[in-house]
């Protein structure tokens, strides 16, 4: 006997909760003018509500930064090289549609539907994020654990590693052109397979309650609590696993300054700037609204990945 | 008809300071109240090393412009090579006071292993040295050796240019700019400076 599935419609084409209600206020003030229009902001309709529990991983006591500067204040590259320039610039980009492709030496490789990843079961994750430039951040993000997804397409035992590919998309994203060669296009990461399976390491899909924006890297980007926030690699489109150390973007930049495990580690001092402390983004009040903070081995979260690098010499694979 | 013109020179060079004094005092006005970003010190820092920069260069352009245009503005070099010590100091002083909090020990760390503070640091000093000694008296007390003294400020030009450059975490087109400005600059005293070689004595 056939069983009769209830048609669900992919998330993407749900109206979004806060939009439905700025749909009617948008009506009922319509009325109010004397005029009824379907007119919709393009823009709010980018940004959709996500369902997501609580996750059991968030740090304790964390205060997160204000939307506007997680939104407003951060590096992507391909938007171009200032702070400021992802919100500004990465208006003409398209995170739909989309696919993830997961393959290399695994038993399934398979392709995800960027529906399909923002139907699984979802968990918030409020994270510190911490720069190598020595600022940081705490962001509520949205996503599930990487290792549910890499369970699913079967990694082979040969598998040591795995390499990450953004998006590469000159006429959408304006930092891939420019004067001077920035980085090799695409961006590309790379995690020891372990790291990719601690249950810390997310691929999010959302912040703050809702999908990510532009300029976060939509739809789909690393997120790994403990390193700088240059190993998050952003707007995914390919996953490999591998028997050899990936190449990783900042790495193959600048060797001496960017290593391929970039954990968060104080002791190790970036060539031109100290990593023990860091200024916190956010905090309000100007000069004088939040002084340097210490910066955490491991950034805060030693008590749970420091077995991953037991008898490392951090400073040399820094 | 002179003691006018000289009292216009003053004039001019007050406004010069009050003016040049500008950006300083809006974008400490705008930190100090919040509204300088996300990050507003290291926004304040980088705005005061950009300004002690770019009059850095300004002082560099006034002899090729009096050579090459016949506009002397050699009066107002001064003023505008102790604006670049000013904003040079303003910078430091945001590094050590506002960024590290006066924390000594990452203090010392930067400035004995870190090249690229040590460029800036070299820079600072050579203008504070060219500062001290800017006055009539120094001028009188040093003689010959006060140019000498004084050409230091080529030497403090091109720390100043590749400090700006390593500031960032890849070379952008921009600080390239500033270095290319100051490489011409440079380049032009050298020339200015060759022998010149005798033209060939009719046969």
């Amino acid at each position: 006997m056939r069983v009769f599935r209830y048609p669900s419609p992919p998330p993407s084409s749900i109206t979004p909760h806060a939009l439905w209600l700025s749909r009617r206020d948008l009506l009922a003030a319509g009325a109010a003018a004397g005029l009824v229009g379907g007119i919709l902001p393009s823009r709010a309709a980018r940004a959709v509500d996500l369902a997501a529990q609580p996750g059991p991983l968030s740090g304790e006591g964390l205060k997160p930064t204000p939307l506007r500067d997680v939104t407003h204040y951060n590096n992507f590259y391909e938007f171009g090289l200032e702070k400021t320039d992802p919100a500004e610039r990465s208006g003409d980009f398209h995170p739909r549609p989309w696919t993830v492709r997961v393959e290399g030496m695994v038993a399934k490789p398979r392709t995800y539907d960027i529906d399909a990843l923002l139907g699984r079961k979802l968990e918030e994750r409020i994270y510190r994020m911490r720069c190598v430039e020595a600022w940081s951040m705490v962001i509520p993000w949205i996503g599930f654990a990487l290792r549910d997804l890499l369970a699913e397409v079967e990694p082979l035992g040969s598998a040591k590693y795995v390499a990450f590919e953004s998006v590469v998309r000159p006429s959408e994203m304006p930092g891939q052109g420019g004067v001077l060669p920035v980085l090799d296009w695409p961006y590309v990461e790379g995690l020891r397979l372990d790291e990719a399976m601690h249950p810390l390491t997310i691929l999010a899909v959302g912040l703050y309650g809702q999908t990510l924006p532009n300029q976060n890297g939509a739809p789909v980007r690393l997120v790994v609590p403990w390193k700088y926030g240059f190993k998050g690699i952003k707007s995914i489109v390919r996953i490999r696993l591998t028997d050899r150390q990936p190449r990783t973007s900042w790495n193959v930049r600048a060797p001496d300054e960017y290593g391929f495990y970039a954990n968060v580690n104080p002791a190790v001092d970036h060539p031109r700037w100290s990593q023990a402390s860091e200024r916190p983004i956010g905090a309000g009040g100007g000069f004088f609204g939040a002084s340097r903070q210490l910066t955490l081995p491991f950034n805060g979260y030693g008590e749970q990945v420091a077995g991953l690098y037991a008898g490392m010499d951090l400073r040399r694979d820094f | 008809m002179a003691a006018r013109r000289g009292r216009s020179a003053g004039l001019i060079r007050l406004a010069l300071y009050g003016i040049g004094l500008v950006p300083a005092v809006v974008s400490f006005v705008l930190g100090a109240t919040n509204r300088l970003g996300a990050d507003p010190v290291n926004t304040f820092e980088r705005t005061l090393g950009l300004w002690a920069l770019r009059f850095l260069i300004l002082s560099l352009c006034i002899t090729p412009l009096r050579d090459l245009t016949g506009v002397n503005l050699v009066r107002y070099r001064r003023a505008v090579g102790l604006l670049a010590f000013w904003y040079a100091l303003f910078h430091l002083s945001a590094y050590v006071a506002l960024d590290q909090g006066f924390d000594l020990h990452t203090l010392l760390a930067d400035v004995t292993t870190r090249p690229f503070i040590i460029l800036g640091m070299v820079a600072f000093t050579i203008l504070s040295a060219l500062a001290a000694t800017s006055n009539g008296w120094a001028i009188r007390r040093l003689g010959r050796r006060w140019k000498a003294l004084h050409r230091w400020v080529y030497a403090a030009a091109i720390c100043a240019a590749i400090h700006f450059i390593l500031s960032f975490k890849v070379i952008r087109v921009e600080t390239l700019l500033y270095g290319l400005v100051v490489a011409a600059l440079l380049a032009f005293r050298v020339y200015r400076a060759a022998p010149r070689r005798a033209k060939a004595p009719p046969v």
